[in-house]
């Protein structure tokens, strides 16, 4: 068939087939008129906006992989003697859930395979989530009108991370039940209630024989039923709001510049799935993950070295292991704020810090208009610059987790790692705020300059009075105007600071919240360079060109410069 | 019987019925006797001389002339200690420490690290006969106590209840290793010799409590060497191991390597539209 004629869909023979049902189904749900709309929404392009996508597959595959495991799973805590294949625990008694993980694991064909994946599923999809939300957050995708979709990705990501660690603690082996205990800790030292919620949470004391079951309908039911609607909110209000894209020639505010649904992005995000699916199968397939079987039955008074969480609850563990002891006795009560204070404080600290940012920062900046196009990080030095500080301090608290592990892999005394770790939480993020920010305002000037000045182009000219200069090639339109349009206008500063009293000495009642948000914004902006104005950036290209001097012939084939600054054909 | 009865009194009957009387105690004293004593009697003087003269070069330094430890000066009036006393440490401890490479120490630390064994098999046993000489201690197991493979399976699998319950707290649940306070660990268990588990248990070195037969009998310590030996000779199930070192290896994995490939694709992906001009 030649590419000029083309058969349309209802006069193929499959078409012509189809056209009945089709109509039918139509006639009664009256989809063509919805799917016409959608089915063709368009999406801009860019790689980042895909570890949205890894977090959302993931989920799909563990969903398929979980209801394999519920198929064989016993969540109950009433003892058996284990008969299964795995000799070394041959006669041991342990709880019905523990030796049904272990059969899934030996006895079920397939078992161990869909158990990896599971939890490597589980691993990634944290961390995709993870991912997903530093993309968003240093490009300010979450800016008006997104901060609803921001908060629904932190409830997300909480979720996920309980989700996570009622997954893992479901076997019952020696590790999750240390896992839980860290946790009941954690429940115990809320002030006065604690021990209540614990008896609450495991129907006594701890273990008792409740708390599998319970994490079970918790893990299976519950959670995903929640995270599904999430997962459908976050996902109808992306519809909803339009991606944001990235600036360049023809995208603005206002349109969205990319690919139909159908079927460029069916094909991209279908494909994706595979790739998702794949990808933790091949994981799943040739990487064992916790191996429940060297673990162990839980039993209360056996630990084993290097009982770690799963990474996404490292930096909780870490806090505590860094946090010196702190107890006080009240009135009869003892408050133990070396585990509270970490650990359910820690937890509290990072999720209320995400889910208030997006408006602490709208406050400050007093930006009150709409934003679909994205924000390049440098372009934002403050807030990258909080970011990092914070990725600073959640790593600190990460490493902490794992102290033991880098003290005996490294051959280090784990107290050294504790005290450096204790004392780069607080020093760390401020090198990394103060680092991060002139690196952006450095590379603020880098554009600046690239603007004005156009590429190096390498070709070194020299003046009859024996001078050197390099030429410099005019920026593309293009990328000129990529380059200006990621930078909108700041909303314009008050220039005054707000005044305690008014000239006939009326005291300004909103005096202390005027000054701070003064002060805020004074610390949020400054340090950013300008952007070139166009009076500016015409006056270099003038200069560019050079009125007295011989024209630049750059040659037929020169082609711009590579990213890094290299001619790239000359 | 009519023989017997009449050279009952003959002169020579009394010193024979002493003799065999002396033999029997002696022979019922060998086998109730504990295995301690047989050890230090077993050793030759010669053997303990060579390994007296072996002690005097390479161990004195630090242990002292007569193994009676050097003690420095110390700190907060307690003294400090330079090289312990070995005065009934027994030969097993010589054993463990010599033969894991512990000893000769190349530099003093926090702990003794596994090492090159230095010395000759004989002359280990040499100075382990001196050390045992000095005062009753326990003495290096025989085949019989080592010997894991007659365990079955029962046998391995109540070996690894006592060795949650025993071990995994500072050794790993796999034997990996743990870290302990100040620059101090729990060393790996892998590729040690059942000699070395067993002795390590009974004499406990450095940081290590120890486990006597009171407390573990011969047999518990031969089932808990059947199980970590079983364990760690079974293979990864599931594919490439971590090294037994848990979920921290794991998200390592899954954030560089996982979200790593991942994201190339992404990053493929989003570089073909459906009209790309490549270059």
């Amino acid at each position: 068939m030649s590419n000029n004629t083309f058969t349309r869909v209802e006069d193929s023979p499959t078409g012509k087939k189809l056209a009945g049902p089709v109509g039918w189904l139509d006639d009664r749900l009256g989809l063509a008129a919805a799917g016409k709309k959608n089915l063709r929404k368009v999406f801009p392009e860019h790689w980042s906006f895909m570890l949205g996508e890894v977090a959302l597959w993931s989920f799909v595959v563990l969903l398929l992989t979980g209801v394999f495991l519920t198929l064989w799973f016993v969540p109950s805590m009433g003892l058996v003697e284990y008969q299964g294949s795995y000799k070394p625990l041959y006669g041991i008694e342990m709880s019905e859930a523990y030796a049904s993980t272990l059969n899934i694991s030996f006895d079920i064909r397939g078992g161990l395979l869909i158990r990896q994946i599971h939890h490597w599923g589980a691993l990634l999809f944290v961390a995709a989530m993870m991912a997903h939300m530093l993309r968003v957050f240093f490009t300010g995708a979450y800016r008006k009108p997104r901060e609803i979709n921001w908060l629904i990705g932190v409830g997300l990501l909480s979720l996920g991370m309980v989700e996570g660690f009622t997954g893992y603690s479901l076997p019952d082996d020696l590790l999750s039940g240390t896992g839980l205990r860290f946790v009941d800790g954690m429940i115990r030292s809320i002030p006065l209630v604690g021990s209540y919620i614990e008896f609450f949470v495991f129907g006594g004391e701890f273990p008792g024989e409740a708390i599998v079951p319970r994490l079970y309908i918790a893990h299976v039911l519950l959670i995903p039923a929640i995270l599904l609607g999430l997962v459908g909110a976050h996902m109808l209000l992306l519809v909803y709001h339009k991606h944001t894209q990235w600036p360049g020639p023809g995208r603005t505010n206002e349109n969205v510049v990319g690919y139909p649904m159908l079927p460029v992005y069916m094909a991209k995000a279908g494909g994706f799935f595979f790739i998702v699916f794949g990808v933790l199968a091949l994981f799943g397939a040739i990487i064992q993950i916790n191996p429940v079987w060297v673990y162990g039955p839980y039993n209360p008074s056996e630990v084993t070295a290097g009982s770690q969480p799963d990474w996404y609850m490292g930096f909780s563990e870490g806090l505590v292991r860094l946090m010196p002891p702190l107890e006080t006795t009240w009135f009869g009560w003892t408050f133990t704020w070396s585990v509270f204070l970490p650990a359910v404080g820690g937890l509290g600290l990072v999720f209320t810090s995400l889910a208030l940012w997006p408006f602490i920062e709208r406050w400050i900046t007093g930006d009150e208009r709409e934003h679909h196009l994205l924000e390049r990080p440098r372009n934002a030095p403050v807030r990258t610059a909080l970011g990092v500080a914070a990725m600073t301090m959640y790593g600190v608290g990460w490493a902490a987790g794992g102290n033991d592990i880098i003290a005996l892999k490294f051959g280090l005394d784990i107290f050294a790692i504790t005290w450096v770790l204790r004392i780069g939480f607080f020093v760390f993020p401020v090198i990394a705020f103060i680092v991060t920010k002139r690196i952006c305002i450095s590379l603020q000037r880098k554009d600046n300059e690239t603007l004005s000045h156009g590429w190096e182009t390498g070709v070194i000219d020299r003046s009859p009075a024996g001078g050197y200069a390099e030429r410099h090639a005019p920026l593309p339109v293009e990328k000129a105007y990529a380059l200006t349009s990621s930078r909108e206008p700041l909303p314009e500063l008050e220039s005054e600071r707000p005044k305690k009293a008014d000239a006939k000495g009326v005291r300004n009642p909103k005096y202390r919240k005027q000054s701070l948000r003064h002060r805020l914004r004074e610390f949020y902006y400054s340090g950013s360079v300008d952007q070139p104005s166009r009076e500016e950036i015409e006056h270099a290209n003038e200069h560019l060109v050079g009125a007295d001097q011989h024209p630049i012939e750059l040659g037929e084939d020169f082609q711009g410069i590579s990213e890094t600054g290299v001619p790239r054909v000359h | 019987m009519r023989k017997l009865s009449t050279r009952r009194r003959h002169f020579l009957a009394l010193p024979a019925l002493l003799a065999m009387a002396l033999l029997l105690t002696g022979a019922a004293y060998a086998v109730v006797a504990p295995d301690s004593a047989t050890a230090e009697s077993d050793a030759s003087v010669s053997q303990i001389e060579a390994g007296r003269q072996l002690f005097v070069v390479g161990c004195a330094s630090c242990h002292g002339l007569n193994a009676e430890g050097v003690t420095t000066a110390g700190t907060d009036g307690e003294p400090g200690n330079y090289g312990p006393s070995l005065i009934g440490v027994g030969a097993a401890a010589v054993g463990f420490q010599m033969e894991t490479g512990r000893m000769p120490l190349a530099r003093s630390g926090p702990q003794a690290p596994r090492n090159q064994q230095t010395y000759t098999d004989e002359e280990i046993e040499q100075i382990a006969a001196y050390v045992a000489s000095l005062a009753p201690g326990p003495a290096r197991p025989s085949e019989k106590d080592v010997d894991w493979q007659s365990v079955d399976e029962e046998g391995i699998a109540r070996g690894g209840e006592f060795f949650r319950t025993n071990c995994t707290a500072c050794h790993n649940s796999v034997g990996a290793g743990g870290a302990l306070p100040s620059g101090r660990y729990a060393p790996s268990l892998k590729d040690v010799e059942p000699i070395h588990l067993y002795e390590a248990m009974l004499t406990g070195p450095q940081q290590m409590p120890v486990f006597s037969d009171e407390v573990l009998t011969p047999q518990d310590k031969r089932e808990i060497i059947a199980y970590v030996k079983t364990v760690q000779q079974q293979g990864n199930d599931g594919g490439i191991g971590g090294g037994g070192l848990g979920p921290v290896v794991d998200g390592m994995f899954m954030w560089i390597i996982g979200l790593g490939i991942l994201t190339g694709f992404a990053v493929w992906i989003g570089m073909h539209g459906t009209r790309t001009t490549k270059r």
